[in-house]
């Protein structure tokens, strides 16, 4: 029977901006990559913290700088996060992420390894989130309507199979969760080529339409400047190729899948931006997996939607990703990783709609704290975006 | 009865191979979606899972049609049943 998604509701825990998250870490955020020792050790301490490491924040600048700092603090303020330790070299820009998460109302607090050194560091950065985890483990989940669950989705190791029947699964969800009133978004700029005219014409309005070719034209751009004689393995990939993918264009037609038939594109975010309102959101994004769930966490999105055909094991820190396949191979090979099988479909053994419904059960019970696959596995990729070459 | 490969729409050039091990010479169950109509087939070649075969006969240069839209040129005469991939067509993007 269908669920009913109006009238549902999950339990989660209510931030101080008002939005609803369904975890509650309490996560140690390196301003650099000079302080994930510090961030690891941190949370070996503290049982109950989760260090995020990761490569940069040295010497960027101008728009690249920004999008660090805008993918930093937004993964602080995403709603699965109770508080945030933030660890830079320095002062000043630890300062600044401190700053953006501190606006959201969440308890955060910054440590600055210079003039102290790692162990003094880590020492205070460790009494600090004693109190937070403590903190943390006392708030209690609350009741609150479904439709403030905002979802994302992004596919990865795709291959014919995501296309006929593990994409349209997504599909089927959003065009429910977007009747119903969310927050959803997609993306992966260059994996529309070939089927960009189909998401134009999805657009609500001229205007939208209008953004959103000209983000798809830029990243062309980009493709065209870089490419060799073509992207030969890397779009499609090595895993698509194997998996049956021939071009570009049949990937991205499989890809727009995920976007269902009814959901219009109400508008269009800039990488980690966050949305202003319901409805669904396209994000001009990478399409390597990782990067783009990043961005999602940081955009404030709560739970995520991932098909894969090959078998992509991809997990995030701070967002729970729901795997679902269609591929039987890799449903009996890889099972550990799936959360949701739908090879049903390929058989007729279950229908688009049956499929649709069986992904947002998971949704819901995720949601209410059931771990993911890829939880359960602890895969917790973290890939910032880079925009070009440090100074 | 098991379905050996699966078409997105009656107007397009492929079929996708949704079983594992499929053989040359094997007769093979289509089911196409849209329209929910099934067709036989023979393999013409040993097709991997996911893979493609035509269901029509393609000449050097066609293009190829998957969900009803252009998804490449072929780059080699392609006969039914075939199986149809990088060696046998490249994008018309890049």
């Amino acid at each position: 029977m269908a669920i009913n998604l109006k009238g549902s509701s999950f339990e989660g825990w209510r931030r101080e901006n008002g939005r609803m998250g369904v975890r509650n870490h309490v996560i140690i955020l390196p301003v650099d990559d000079l302080s994930n020792a510090a961030a690891e050790a941190v949370a070996n301490n503290i049982k109950g913290a989760m260090a995020i490491p990761h490569a940069y924040g040295r010497l960027q600048f101008g728009a690249d700088l920004e999008l660090h700092f805008r993918t930093l603090i937004g993964t602080g303020c995403n709603p699965n996060v109770a508080a945030v330790i933030v660890i830079g070299i320095e002062p000043g820009w630890t300062g600044k992420i401190v700053e953006g998460i501190a606006a959201s109302g969440k308890p955060v607090e910054g440590f600055a390894i210079e003039q102290n050194g790692d162990l003094n560091t880590i020492m205070n950065a460790s009494r600090a989130a004693y109190k937070m985890v403590k903190h943390a483990s006392k708030l209690r989940k609350v009741k609150a309507p479904l439709q403030e669950l905002w979802v994302s989705t992004k596919c990865g190791e795709s291959d014919t199979t995501s296309g006929l029947a593990s994409c349209p699964t997504v599909g089927n969800a959003f065009d429910k969760l977007w009747e119903a009133g969310h927050t959803l978004v997609f993306g992966e700029t260059t994996e529309l080529t070939g089927g960009e005219h189909l998401v134009a014409a999805r657009c609500k309005t001229p205007e939208i339409r209008e953004k959103f070719m000209a983000m798809f034209d830029r990243y062309q751009g980009v493709i065209e400047a870089n490419k060799t004689s073509d992207l030969s393995d890397s779009q499609p990939t090595k895993g698509n190729i194997e998996g049956g993918l021939t071009t570009i264009e049949e990937k991205a037609l499989g890809n727009i899948q995920k976007i269902g038939k009814k959901c219009l594109v109400d508008g269009v975010l800039d990488k980690a931006e966050v949305p202003t309102g319901p409805g669904l959101w396209f994000m001009d994004s990478s399409s390597a997996a990782a990067e783009m769930v990043t961005l999602c966490a940081a955009s404030g999105y709560a739970v995520h939607f991932f098909p894969t055909g090959q078998g992509n094991v991809i997990g995030n820190p701070i967002l729970p990703v729901i795997k679902l396949t269609a591929n039987p191979r890799t449903q009996r090979t890889m099972s550990e990783h799936i959360d949701v099988d739908v090879t049903g479909l390929l058989q007729k053994r279950m229908n688009m709609d049956d499929a649709g419904e069986a992904l947002l059960d998971c949704m819901i019970r995720t949601a209410d704290g059931e771990l993911t696959a890829a939880e359960l596995l602890g895969h917790r990729e973290f890939s910032l975006t880079r925009l070009y070459e440090s100074a | 009865m098991t379905i050996h490969f699966v078409v997105h729409d009656e107007g397009d050039s492929v079929g996708v191979v949704v079983v594992e091990g499929l053989s040359a010479s094997n007769r093979i169950n289509g089911w196409i979606m849209d329209q929910d109509k099934m067709i036989e087939f023979d393999a013409k070649s040993d097709i991997p899972i996911g893979h493609k075969l035509a269901i029509k006969p393609i000449k050097k240069g066609d293009t190829i049609i998957k969900y009803g839209i252009d998804i490449g040129r072929a780059i080699a005469d392609i006969a039914p049943g075939e199986h149809l991939h990088v060696h046998n067509v490249k994008t018309k993007r890049w």
